[in-house]
């Protein structure tokens, strides 16, 4: 009898399945669950967004696109690009479409990586920025940020992670899951240590970008142009959107860089979906109204959880951006599996350990924003009534 | 610094919410926000609350015309005096003055075509000032102030994403 199990891939192998699904199983198949653990908005696709879609069905755009992407979404995007960053890409060469801001992480790795090659990875952190790292047979190396320092990147913890072998470094703000947010003056010390070791290539995941509540600049490291020649910024419509289901997204770089990436990606996916790229160009071109719209609500909705978690006695930093808060359960006595497990056993309300986001998540949970005001207020209230519980000793 | 742009759709959006969680979702004072919906009221910005109900399910018999009026504007006055008084009957819901080819669209409710009829010829018809009028019935709505009477969206995401 043939054994399966030792054929697979030992870098395929060696990722363990997410540490929740087991939890995962729990939430889903109980009844009358508040999930406030889901990374997606909970807006419907804007209407005009979804009608270009569809339009692009009835004239017959249903082929594939150039590898890289129609011109018409490149040119929306990079056009977009330039005018909320205020950062000029060309979209013949330095932009390629993606099935979501996912594929583009392993593309990245998959174009950079030689096996034993490190990758510096900034926790807690989006769950496949390490998997795409061992799937390419890098060697990821983590740095953990801190709540006192609101878990924003700090230089002394870059420069003491970099060594010969680190080829990127890969960093998502604002910030899954921690609502984190880099301003440029954050940013200007991470690129001093960068212009130390002009080796190191950067790749920025910026897919939450729209969504930060404390300003309208956008902060990137390609904004800096003495770094911009080795940024590669991965991006799309998912989050900020809400069109998640779409699967789209883009990556920006220099060519050198975004040259092996379409390659993979003209092998491996041939082009991102076609209706989607026709969605995209209405999303960048005309949506700034309803991005707004959305941004305000999930705005309306974070300082309702924040009032939440204080009135819980749950320590949390305040997020500035995407739609999440991360606080701190320490003071509960629980780990954050054990905190989100009674959590949803006992009040039915579904949140996320902190630990399936790095191992210097675990004294955090995640909770999601991305919910009606009704459920995100009877979820504070449980959640009240649950941390009372705990103290009582029940 | 409240934003009175944002206050006022927070409220648009639900009408029953409390100054204080209003205040929480502005990040501002509960009195503050009392205090700033009490001048909106103050400066006829903030006008009313009103529900939005689906009355085909729980008062079939009512009917909605929109009813189009053509008038002669009077001197000095133009079309205000008449849409004013047209708007004085309980039952006219809206009175708006319109660009194109007739001058005031009212929205009038009443219980019966025949009674909305009467209301045509006999009040709006023999106003001073009156040309025409069209009336129109709503049959069915969809969507009223933004709130989809047949929609049946359920949150069927996923339990978890990471």
């Amino acid at each position: 009898m043939i054994d399966l199990n030792s054929k697979i891939s030992k870098s395929v192998a060696s990722v363990p399945p997410s540490a929740i699904r087991k939890f995962f199983d729990l939430a889903s198949e109980m009844k009358g669950v508040i999930s406030l653990s889901i990374g997606e908005p909970d807006f419907v696709t804007p209407w005009s967004i979804r009608e270009a879609g569809i339009n692009s069905l009835v004239d017959g755009y249903t082929h594939y696109s150039p590898n890289a992407g129609y011109t018409n979404a490149k040119k929306a995007i990079v056009n977009y690009i330039n005018r909320r960053y205020g950062i000029e890409y060309e979209h013949n060469g330095e932009c390629l479409i993606t099935v979501g801001g996912s594929e583009g992480l392993d593309l990245a790795a998959r174009a950079l990586i030689n096996p034993g090659d490190e990758v510096i990875i900034v926790e807690p952190c989006f769950v496949a920025y390490k998997a795409t790292v061992l799937f390419a047979h890098g060697v990821p190396v983590t740095i953990s940020t801190r709540q006192e320092d609101d878990f924003k990147l700090k230089a002394e913890d870059l420069e003491a992670a970099i060594t010969d072998k680190t080829k990127y470094l890969i960093m998502g703000y604002p910030g899954n899951p921690t609502g984190a947010v880099m301003t440029m003056e954050d940013l200007a010390p991470i690129r001093d240590v960068l212009m130390k070791h002009p080796e190191i290539i950067v790749i920025s995941d910026e897919l939450y970008c729209e969504l930060n509540y404390v300003s309208d600049e956008l902060s990137s490291l390609a904004r800096f142009p003495e770094l911009k020649d080795r940024v590669v910024m991965i991006n799309g419509f998912s989050k900020s959107y809400a069109m998640t289901g779409f699967r789209i997204g883009y990556v920006l770089g220099p060519k050198e860089l975004i040259a092996p990436m379409t390659k993979i990606h003209q092998y491996c996916i041939m082009s991102a979906p076609s209706m989607s790229q026709f969605a995209v160009v209405e999303a960048a071109m005309n949506c700034d109204d309803q991005v707004k719209a959305m941004r305000d609500e999930y705005n309306h909705r974070r300082r309702v959880i924040i009032k939440g978690l204080n009135d819980a006695g749950l320590e949390c930093f305040t997020p500035s951006g995407a739609f999440y808060a991360f606080p701190s359960i320490k003071n509960t006595g629980l780990t954050s599996e054990e905190f989100c497990e009674r959590f949803l056993m006992e009040k039915k309300v579904a949140i996320v350990p902190g630990s399936a986001f790095g191992e210097c998540g675990k004294d955090n949970v995640r909770i999601s924003y991305a919910a009606s005001m009704e459920n995100i207020k009877t979820a504070m209230e449980r959640l009240a009534e649950f941390t009372a519980d705990l103290k009582k000793g029940k | 610094m409240i934003d009175d742009i944002e206050l006022l759709k927070i409220i648009e959006k639900d009408p029953r919410i409390t100054p204080a969680d209003i205040a929480v979702q502005l990040g501002a004072a509960a009195e503050e926000v009392e205090a700033e919906i009490d001048r909106l009221k103050e400066e006829k910005i903030l006008l009313g609350y009103t529900a939005e109900i689906n009355w085909s399910k729980s008062y079939p018999e009512k009917v909605t015309a929109l009813i189009e009026v053509r008038i002669t504007p009077q001197r000095d006055r133009g079309f205000d005096n008449i849409a004013k008084i047209l708007s004085k009957y309980d039952k006219v819901t809206d009175c708006y003055l319109m660009s194109g080819a007739f001058d005031l669209l009212l929205i009038y409710n009443d219980d019966s075509l025949k009674n909305i009829a009467e209301f045509v010829y006999n009040k709006v018809a023999t106003s001073e000032g009156v040309l025409s009028t069209a009336t129109h019935f709503i049959l069915k709505k969809y969507k009223s102030n933004g709130i989809f009477f047949e929609d049946e969206t359920t949150d069927d995401r996923q339990a978890i994403v990471l």
